[in-house]
């Protein structure tokens, strides 16, 4: 765990966490609110595992990830996001290992004064994430075995979601 | 210099990671990916679409055209699929 208190108008707080383990989003929220009442609003986006990728049913997904770079670029985009919106705190948990259908993968928590730089914020990280953090998805099929897990393809579509806040 | 492969980059080139030591000459990154591709059929399997795979080099997204001198780890895998 990593938690770092940043320079800037207002005390900005940043957790990036990378785990094996589930998270509790209401958790989240009280500690990044906690104690403080200068922030006016919290957004939070949860990743969740479904229980299906390109219409076929799958019983986990399993996430390789590039631990300290992972680290670090989630940091460099926490850090964009701090230079374009008023942020006052910011949590961003990643899960890496398998996760059944049902389970959280990723959580962003956004907080600010006011909604606007939350919601865009929160948007602007998930964009990011899922085109520049290192993090690989896997399928684990009904029935497979260990050398039937197959690998989720890139998406165009997120590429063009990070593109549209400008080149980066 | 440390090269680490993640994801069906690790699976195909069959190691998590390893030291190389390129000859002179090898410059880029594109230049480091066309060597290594000639190291062996799972590299060659590896690397054989190299528009496709990313590369890193100490813990930065780079480009093809990126100098590998001075770098201390470099690491390939293909386009992200987290969040």
């Amino acid at each position: 765990m990593y938690v770092q208190a940043a320079s800037g108008i207002g005390k900005m707080t940043t957790t990036i966490r990378l785990q094996r383990e589930p998270f509790d989003t209401a958790k989240e929220i009280a500690a990044l609110t906690r104690s403080r009442t200068d922030i006016g609003a919290v957004v939070t986006f949860t990743g969740i595992c479904r229980t299906d990728e390109n219409g076929e049913s799958i019983t986990a997904l399993n996430l390789e990830h590039y631990p300290d770079m992972a680290e670090a670029e989630i940091g460099r985009h926490i850090e964009a996001a701090r230079q374009r919106w008023p942020l006052l705190g910011v949590t961003v948990i990643h899960r890496y290992g398998r996760i059944a259908p049902g389970e959280g993968i990723v959580l962003v928590v956004t907080a600010s004064r006011h909604r606007e730089a939350a919601f865009a914020a929160a948007e602007f990280l998930m964009d990011y994430l899922k085109t520049r953090a290192p993090f690989w998805k896997q399928v684990e099929k009904p029935g497979g075995k260990t050398g039937d897990k197959i690998w989720v393809e890139a998406k165009a579509s997120d590429d063009t979601a990070a593109e549209r806040w400008g080149g980066r | 210099m440390k090269v680490r492969y993640f994801a069906w980059v690790r699976e195909r080139v069959g190691k998590t990671e390893e030291d190389i030591d390129p000859p002179a000459g090898v410059a880029t990154i594109g230049d480091l990916v066309s060597w290594l591709a000639r190291q062996g059929e799972g590299y060659a399997y590896a690397f054989e679409n190299p528009n496709v795979v990313r590369s890193a080099i100490d813990k930065r997204h780079v480009r093809p055209d990126a100098r590998i001198a001075g770098a201390s780890e470099i690491a390939f895998f293909p386009p992200m699929t987290g969040g």
